[in-house]
């Protein structure tokens, strides 16, 4: 490590392989102060601007909302919550473009400025050495700041880690094309960045602390080299300009000649890289209780009159800052307006060689966002044009050459193209940093990074898939599983209840209802002449109403199903009450009674129901009678509310069929179709009909209970 | 003489060869079928019986047991085309039983998704699910859990007031995938 050092003070630094050199056209807007802008009349923010997960809303349409106030909150710690940039009011939380290269909607939170830009309560910190550690990443939590550079990835867990790190490397390198975001905000607040350096110092304690910056930005340097030299600590590292010297892992290389292990971390290695952004928010939000609500973006290229560096408030829509910017249409004004929609002006949101361009100007900026380019036709005519000038591969390997993972593009493409995956898994596609070098030299003009892209989320999107059709496969087969054991666990019940009822047969104990079952026969009997009776008063009724007739129909047919139902319950009971009989041949008897009496209350139940025209026995008094007693009801009921469904859908479909013709068809046809064609009458009738069975039946189970309890005793 | 020695020393030694890999036959004995196994691995898991077989398993056996490769109609032609390159079998077209029409939106992965103010509560619909993703109670309304329906479809049919239909899962940005026929892939720069 002290080699390491030496050589850093020596102004030797290593080499990371390939490598380009585009024109840097970073002139453009390096030379002009960072301009603030006037508030936007709306913001939208989306939920979700890192990496990780999104956090739940604390708030509603129409609250007022103060500037810095949280937004939404969440106990995951993979993610961090969103602030309001300016007071003013919520107007909207509904799904909106986001900056994304899909162009997909995502949740966003609209807020309407109301121009007063009023802050919340804050609690400035005067002295951040006495703070605690936690309390430091509790601050850095709460602002909800997320790595800058172009991942997102959380700073509250990056800087939450293990000790015995050895260098905090401090990536202030802005290698791409165009983008003077850093180069400014280090040139105008290199106080305020080294003091959010000097946090993450005391957090992580590292042996140094390396601030890579390339020797394309004199006047930075010379800024953070001003505003450090009291610490010895920190050394600034002045690179020579090559993209993309900003990678994570390339700077890395250069600084200390590590390289980090394919699909390991950085802080594997003892190191820890942060963006140069990053570090003004963190001391922001530390000292001043500044939560991330503003960020530097670079608007930039000869599509705007005025390109500039801006302070942006986050959620400031990209429209609104072209418009800031001086946005100068050619097409609009050169061609008609049809030809302008197919030929749009492009804009791309980060740098030309890793940023996409943005299908819609209503793209709020978000953390991540570090430039809006713009670009003239004569500056980038690629960038216009849609058809593809894709020729064939010739091999010529210059992709490999620049490659700065040392991949190999070649090999990758044939296989991205063929869909190959374990060929490109094996080429280690996931080392690809998406940098574009690749694609930049290809005489062929082959956007190779784009079919890596496509590769990888095809990839990752396969590997979701196994994930899925694994649980489904275990889920399979817990279900199986369960089936079975509950098979047995029922299997084994029934064993037991027969040998329980083998046993109280043999024993046949004393207590006696013979007298008991008798009088519940005789109920029985009673009310299945009640019920009879009462279907003959109502069909005595002179009916001139068809639907009338129907549904008094209905209800007869349910009450015979009903009779019947109870009827062979009784039977039932009867069947297994000798058993208990003291007497057997008494028993004999009485059950022989009884069974004739039962009988005698179903044939009366049977006779009543087919005096009706339309009433059908075998209707549910069928399924009714199927099972044991327990289980009678229930599936009356379910029967019942079976034929409500059903009944539901026969008025919706059949509302013009006859009523004659259905009462004839009824006797005919099979149970359902009666039942479906029974339903001439309005289902709101049936319905009631139904509940009413339902109800019948729930009184009748209630005096069926009493009546068992009674034969008990 | 020497002959002798040599069919001597030659029979020794396979003798000895021969004990051995018996040993270890027998010692390293692999339980199961491994060919039915990799054949359930490549199979999508819906366990959607459209195969003719109750679930995924019992067809990559019966596959394994010679059944024809072409009826797993929710893997579609890219599972058939791996059962052919493992089994070393020709490709076959989708069995004609279950032939899916190819228009894009029978292609897209859905998800079952009950209206619940049609839902009576009958559970016939959680009898057929094959992975219990779907919860609810007699008399209760059911829901399904459309992060574990496979989309297979199996409790559409049982469902007597058709409260349950198929519907494609929404595009997200965890699920989209780069279309570089739809969006214009430029290398800028």
């Amino acid at each position: 490590m002290e080699s390491i050092i030496e050589r850093i003070n020596q102004g030797k630094f290593w080499h990371f392989h390939g490598g380009i050199h585009p024109p840097e056209q970073k002139a453009t807007t390096s030379d002009k102060p960072i301009k603030q802008l006037s508030l936007p009349k709306q913001l939208v923010l989306p939920l979700q601007q890192h990496i990780g997960r999104q956090g739940d809303l604390l708030v509603e349409v129409g609250d007022k909302v103060l500037k810095g106030q949280a937004l939404t909150q969440s106990s995951n710690p993979m993610a961090v919550p969103v602030h309001a940039p300016t007071s003013g009011t919520i107007s909207a939380i509904k799904k909106s473009v986001i900056a994304h290269p899909s162009g997909l909607s995502e949740l966003c939170l609209f807020i309407d400025v109301d121009g007063e830009d009023t802050w919340k309560k804050r609690e400035i910190c005067q002295d951040f050495s006495q703070l605690s550690r936690q309390e430091i990443i509790t601050k850095i939590s709460n602002a909800g700041i997320a790595g800058m550079g172009g991942a997102g990835f959380p700073t509250h867990i990056k800087v939450n880690t293990k000790p015995d790190i050895n260098f905090l490397i401090i990536n202030a390198a802005e290698c791409e094309p165009y983008i003077t975001s850093d180069d400014l905000l280090m040139r105008e607040q290199s106080e305020a960045i080294v003091d959010g350096i000097k946090i993450l110092d005391q957090l992580l304690n590292p042996a140094f602390i390396l601030i890579g910056i390339e020797n394309n930005k004199p006047q930075a340097i010379k800024a953070l080299q001003q505003a450090t030299k009291h610490i010895e600590k920190i050394k600034v590292c002045v690179l020579p300009t090559k993209y993309p010297t900003g990678g994570e892992k390339q700077l890395i290389k250069i600084l200390t000649g590590k390289e980090v292990d394919s699909g390991s971390l950085p802080i594997n290695s003892g190191i820890v890289v942060q963006n140069v952004a990053t570090c003004f928010a963190i001391s922001d939000a530390v000292i001043n209780d500044i939560p991330l609500i503003r960020r530097v973006v670079t608007l930039t290229g000869k599509a705007l009159s005025k390109p500039q560096n801006f302070w942006v408030l986050l959620g400031t829509q990209v429209s609104y800052l072209l418009e800031q910017a001086g946005f100068v249409n050619e097409d609009n004004n050169n061609q008609n307006t049809q030809a302008s929609l197919q030929t749009s002006p492009p804009v791309i949101m980060g740098g030309p060689l890793m940023g996409f361009s943005i299908l819609n100007e209503q793209v709020p900026i978000v953390k991540t966002s570090n430039c809006i380019l713009a670009p003239s036709k004569t500056e980038m005519p690629s960038a216009f044009d849609n058809s593809s000038n894709e020729v064939e591969c010739i091999r010529c390997g210059q992709c490999a050459d620049v490659c700065p993972s040392q991949l190999l593009p070649q090999e990758m493409q044939w296989s991205a193209k063929a869909k190959d995956h374990q060929q490109l898994t094996k080429l280690n596609l996931f080392d690809c940093i998406d940098c574009g070098a690749c694609a930049y030299v290809c005489p062929s003009q082959i956007p190779l990074v784009q079919y890596y892209r496509v590769a990888k989320a095809e990839i990752r999107q396969q590997q979701q898939l196994d994930i899925k059709s694994e649980k489904a496969k275990a889920r399979f087969e817990a279900r199986k599983l369960r089936l079975e054991q509950e098979k047995i666990a029922r299997q084994a019940k029934h064993e037991k209840a027969a040998a329980a009822r083998k046993a109280t047969m043999n024993k046949k104990s004393a207590d006696g209802g013979t007298a008991s079952s008798a009088v519940a026969a005789a109920l029985a009997r009673v009310k299945a002449k009640k019920a009879a009776d009462q279907n003959k008063a109502e069909t005595a009724e002179p009916t001139n109403q068809v639907q009338d007739n129907n549904v008094q129909s209905e209800k007869s047919q349910v009450k015979a199903a009903i009779a019947r139902a109870k009827a062979k319950r009784l039977a039932n009971e009867q069947a297994t009450k000798p058993a208990i009989d003291n007497n057997v041949q008494d028993s004999v008897v009485d059950d022989k009674k009884a069974r004739v009496a039962a009988a005698i209350a179903k044939a009366k139940a049977k006779k009543a129901a087919e005096k009706e025209p339309s009433s059908n026995p075998d209707v549910s008094s069928a399924e009714a009678q199927n099972t044991s007693t327990g289980a009678d009801d229930k599936k009356a009921r379910i029967a019942a509310a079976v034929a409500k469904a059903k009944a539901k859908k026969a008025t919706k479909k059949e509302s013009s069929s006859s009523p004659e013709v259905s009462s004839v068809e009824e006797q005919n046809i099979s149970t359902d179709d009666a039942q479906n064609t029974a339903t001439d009458a309005d289902d709101k009738k049936v319905r009631i009909a139904a509940a009413v069975a339902k109800a019948k039946l729930k009184a009748l189970d209630r005096a069926k209970q009493a009546s068992t309890t009674n034969s008990e005793e | 003489m020497n002959i002798l020695l040599a069919i001597l020393v030659l029979g020794v030694i396979s003798a000895l060869f021969g004990a051995l890999l018996g040993y270890a036959s027998i010692r390293f004995h692999v339980e199961g079928d491994p060919i039915a196994e990799q054949l359930d691995a490549l199979l999508p898991q819906t366990q959607c019986g459209q195969c003719g077989y109750p679930g995924c398993k019992p067809y990559a056996e019966a596959v394994a047991n010679g059944e024809a490769i072409n009826k797993c109609a929710p893997g579609g032609e890219d599972t058939i085309k791996k059962i052919a390159d493992l089994l070393g079998v020709d490709v076959q077209p989708l069995d004609d039983n279950h032939e899916q029409d190819d228009s894009s939106q029978s292609n897209l992965p859905k998800v079952a998704f009950i209206i619940e103010e049609d839902c009576i509560g009958c559970t016939k619909c959680i009898q057929a699910c094959p992975v219990d993703a779907i919860l609810g109670a007699a008399k209760q309304m059911h829901t399904i859990l459309s992060d574990e329906c496979t989309g297979c479809d199996l409790c559409v049919a049982p469902c007597p007031v058709d409260c349950i239909e198929m519907r494609p899962t929404p595009e997200t940005i965890q699920n989209w995938q780069w279309d570089l026929n739809k969006i214009a892939v430029k290398q800028i720069g």
